[in-house]
């Protein structure tokens, strides 16, 4: 089985202008979303508190609303997660707070009246919940909190659940985005140097820029869908910059082999006969990594969900920009036949 | 040419025999356990409680599957499997009834755990399941600033205090002691005193900087501390609250807590399978208060020592550790915020002892009762929740002030661990949580599974393909995928590196970016077999021609996982380590164990006709030219 049959060199170049004025005017339209939208930035990077409540049926979410608003005075979002049953709800630091307690308010404002699906006997323990956390932290013994812990264990499964709480302070939240951007900007800098060390400049500048195009409309995807961007999406981002920059090498690699082995050819028909040597191996590759970050964006869960997102779209950029966007910056800042096959130059050098 | 040395089949072998065993404890699954720790700091869990647990359930005719004793952790620690859960809490009941006969003070904490059955000679090597992160096994985390700034604070108060003795005690003149942010600003009246000052403090105080300054009228010296010095304040506090925090958690009975440094000021605490954020805050704000006092040595206190009569008036009792009581007057000599520091260290005839160093005032208090209290013997006492243990009890045996050292410890263990009880009694700064997470445990449970059945589902699909495609080929490369996996599984498991739910993703990902080795491979010969090559310099040429790309793609994405795993933490540390080890294990396994395999199918085949790698199109001899490249 074969499924690339091509019969002759494809001619990407000649397409490569509308492709990259398409490439201009989206990277152009994420950039201004990023600038005047923003990032929908998660907890880690904002501060605040996250909680995820089951609920034993679909809940609510306008009752979940109106019984947050009751005692919450910011902004706060309520949203499910992944199935109905979940709600995820996001809540900004307040001053006052210790770590912890807003989420404790919160979830018993919501547990004050049974929901549907939960056992009867759950009101008593919701009820008990809500005496415990009125006390202050010191009376919080081991022997005040085991009956209550002891009676949520026997009923595990039946009533409103808690499953998961994360507080993040403010000073660790805008360390944490220092810290990414530093990132990110590290891994362009050791990517961009060690393109410099293995091909020639022009080159190396434009698999960067091909694969920054790409960095920022992935980010930018983000800030148009207002899909929640976190630490992992971030980890996404940056593996996949690393991933696809690779797409541009090898082609790269093809395009210095030609100009050694076809003498005569133009540097458009050098690029071309390059892609279209590489093209199917591209594809199956990029489909192999793509089956599975598909499976995780299917089968991960929601917890998965944004960063399998992530990289599921970065990968379909990284391809994109490879063939498309990186070959033709390469053509624009005038590449030659000299600035790759200097061997070749120094042999015709003795010989004349 | 397509033949292996020897040595490469046996690198083979080895790196398979390295991955199954090192892998294999993943699929033991866990049994139920008691652990049993000591909650008492002068108790230690032992050989003889480790005997004593097997006596007290072979009595009760409790079924055990094997006991253990780790001395390894912080606290050491008793373990017993059981066969199920029902033993096990029959188990833990006993257990507790028979190791804590007084209810009211327990000296250990019992609780329920679940341990790996990994059979012990595969413990013995080191291969044990992964670690998984909270994410996936349920906890709670807790991220604490400390305030570093207080312990200098703290510090600079008692360099003040310390200077006002240091100066009077020299008959060294001066006209007050301001603070001035980090600095000490000693006023004198002429500049004749201060340069007598400063000979003085430079030869008592080495961890000061000294500095003039002032007019001449007027003149100052200004003393701060050395950039050494600071720093060594600033490590000791963390390492004290750490110390502080590992005995708090130790209570709580949680099997594998982990309490570390992040950064310079920060702790990270995590503690698996722990449900409540609220009791586990209390424990670990709790403040523990040490105090000194002296021991009730009249008639009616000894009378009062074996407990038939009450206490006089104005003393208690206490025991010391599990056994000896002891009878203490209740007047408090100096407390725990009075101390300074506590090191075990050597006394002049070379025994083990420890030096604490009080404040000046405790140093005064100390001062007159010492030399009212001449070889009478003095306890020091632990408070936590409200009840008292005696740490210790040595004799006075001579007028001492705010330097002291405590003798006739034994050895240096007991000094150690005594300086160590006496430092870790109170924080030494005070924390804030900035970061808390709580995941229940069945988040944890959903996590393990929808992480392991999107990478089960894409690797079959990868599988499917590539066998479909590539025949012969491919199934050498899903061979080669499946030792990939195998590997990474095995060095998670050897490294013990925190597996989360980002490095779930990680492996799926990372097998998804290991194919493509095999793929440039399998492309590759397919090219040459294009051209017309024989089969056997095909398979050759395709391995030698793909490698640099191999390489150079690797390299890419190896510098995004190294800077991820430099500056990210929690989950994100644990996606980039996965990442990283994944792309080492899958140039190995691609390119070395794939080609391996390759040449023990085909490599002693001399007339190989074709290679069963799918079919090969040829484009017609019209076209060809262009298509070749």
């Amino acid at each position: 089985m074969e499924f690339f049959r091509i019969h002759r060199t494809i001619p990407f170049m000649r397409y490569a202008l509308v492709f990259n004025v398409i490439s201009l005017i989206t990277f152009l339209t994420a950039v201004g979303f990023l600038a005047f939208r923003g990032l929908n930035l998660s907890i880690e990077f904002t501060g605040g508190t996250v909680m995820e409540v089951a609920f034993r049926a679909p809940a609510n979410l306008e009752g979940i609303r109106s019984a947050i608003g009751a005692t919450e005075k910011g902004e706060f979002q309520v949203q499910s997660f992944g199935s109905a049953n979940d709600v995820l709800i996001r809540l900004p630091a307040r001053a006052g707070f210790t770590s912890g307690q807003q989420a404790e308010q919160v979830f018993s404002a919501l547990t004050a009246v049974p929901s549907a699906g939960e056992a009867p006997a759950c009101a008593a323990v919701h009820a008990d919940y809500a005496k415990f956390i009125q006390l202050p932290q010191a009376e919080r013994s081991p022997e005040a909190s085991a009956p209550l812990l002891n009676a949520q264990h026997q009923l595990a499964g039946q009533c409103t659940e808690l499953r998961r709480v994360e507080y993040v302070g403010p000073q660790v939240g805008s360390e944490l985005a220092q810290d990414g951007g530093v990132a990110l900007l590290m891994v362009v800098l050791g990517i961009a140097l060690y393109l410099a060390i293995r091909f020639e400049k022009k080159f190396s500048a434009a698999a960067i820029i091909a694969n920054l195009h790409d960095v920022v409309l992935v980010i930018g995807m983000f800030a148009i869908f207002r899909w929640e961007f976190s630490l992992p999406v971030l980890a996404a981002v940056l593996a996949v910059l690393g991933y696809s920059v690779n797409e541009s090498v090898i082609i790269f690699d093809r395009v210095r082999e030609h100009f050694r082995t076809m003498r005569k050819a133009s540097v458009v028909e050098v690029i071309d006969s390059a892609i279209t040597a590489t093209i199917s191996r591209t594809i199956i590759t990029h489909g192999a990594t793509l089956t599975m970050t598909v499976t995780m964006l299917l089968f991960g869960g929601p917890a998965l969900h944004n960063f399998a997102l992530a990289l599921t779209l970065g990968i379909l950029f990284g391809v994109y920009s490879s063939v498309f966007v990186a070959a033709a910056i390469a053509k624009y800042l005038g590449v030659k036949r000299s600035d790759l096959v200097r061997p070749v130059k120094d042999e015709r050098a003795v010989l004349q | 040419m397509n033949r292996y040395a020897l040595w490469k089949y046996l690198v083979i072998v080895a790196a398979l025999v390295f991955g199954v065993l090192y892998t294999v404890p993943n699929f033991y699954g866990e049994a139920p356990a008691v652990q049993i720790a000591s909650i008492k700091a002068t108790v230690h869990a032992d050989t003889s409680l480790l005997s004593q647990v097997e006596l007290s359930l072979q009595r009760a005719g409790i079924a055990q599957l094997g006991t253990t004793l780790d001395t390894i952790g912080q606290n050491p620690t008793v373990r017993v499997r059981f066969a199920d859960t029902d033993t096990q809490s029959r188990a833990r009941d006993l257990l507790d009834r028979e190791l804590n006969p007084d209810r009211t003070d327990p000296a250990y904490i019992i609780a329920p755990n679940l341990i790996s059955s990994t059979p012990g000679w595969l413990q013995r090597i080191h291969a044990l399941p992964m670690y998984l992160g909270l994410d996936l096994r349920g906890g709670v985390h807790f991220l604490m600033q400390v305030d570093l700034d207080e312990a200098i604070n703290k510090r600079l108060q008692t360099i003040e205090s310390d200077l006002r003795t240091l100066l009077r005690d020299k008959d060294v003149r001066h006209a007050g002691i301001r603070r001035d942010g980090e600095r000490l600003e000693i006023r004198f009246r002429d500049s004749a005193s201060r340069t007598q000052a400063h000979g003085v403090i430079h030869d008592a105080m080495s961890d000061l900087v000294l500095q003039d300054g002032g007019t001449e009228a007027d003149p100052l010296l200004i003393a701060a501390l050395t950039p050494a010095a600071r720093t060594a304040v600033q490590d000791n506090a963390l390492k004290q609250n750490i110390t502080t925090l590992k005995n708090r958690i130790n209570e709580l009975g949680v099997a594998e807590p982990v309490i570390q440094q992040q950064g310079a000021d920060r702790v990270v605490v995590e503690l698996p399978g722990v449900q409540d954020t609220a009791r586990a805050k209390n424990i670990i704000g709790r403040t523990a208060t040490l105090e000194a006092r002296l021991v009730d040595v009249s008639a009616d206190g000894l009378a009062a020592v074996n407990g038939t009569v009450p206490p006089p008036f104005g003393s208690e009792r206490f025991t010391i550790g599990r056994g000896t009581p002891v009878v203490l007057k209740k007047d408090v000599i100096f407390s725990g915020q009075q101390l300074q520091g506590a090191q075990a260290t050597f006394d002049e005839r070379q025994q083990a002892a420890v030096a604490v160093e009080l404040n000046e005032s405790a140093g005064r208090i100390m001062r007159q009762v010492t030399r009212e209290n001449l070889k009478k013997p003095m306890a020091v006492v632990l408070f936590e929740r409200g009840r008292g243990e005696v740490l210790t009890v040595a004799t006075i045996q001579s007028e001492f002030g705010s330097r002291f050292q405590i003798t006739g410890l034994g050895n240096a263990q007991t000094a150690n661990d005594l300086a160590l009880l006496l430092r870790a009694g109170a924080l030494a700064a005070p924390m804030q949580i900035i970061e808390e997470r709580l995941i229940g445990p069945s988040l944890g449970a959903t996590n393990i599974e929808s992480g392991f059945r999107s990478t089960e589902f894409g690797f079959a699909a990868i599988s499917v393909f590539m066998i479909l495609y590539y025949v012969v080929f491919g199934a050498v490369s899903v061979l080669a995928l499946a030792i990939n996996l195998m590997l990474l599984v095995a060095l998670l498991s050897l490294l013990q590196a925190t597996l989360t739910l980002p490095g779930i993703a990680a492996i799926a990902f990372t097998l998804g970016m290991a194919i493509d080795a095999n793929v440039l491979i399998n492309e590759r010969i397919r090219e040459e077999l294009r051209k017309g090559t024989a089969p056997q310099q095909a398979i050759a040429q395709g391995y030698e021609r793909a490698f640099a790309t191999i390489l150079d793609s690797n390299v890419t994405t190896l510098i995004a996982g190294v800077f991820l795993f430099m500056l990210g933490s929690g989950p994100v540390r644990g996606f980039a380590v996965v990442h990283v080890l994944g792309i080492l294990t899958s140039i190995f396994s691609a390119v070395f164990i794939s080609r391996g395999v390759v040449n023990l199918l085909y490599g002693s085949r001399r007339r190989l006709q074709s290679v069963p790698i799918g079919q090969i199109w040829r484009p017609s001899a019209a076209a060809g030219g262009a298509a070749r490249g």
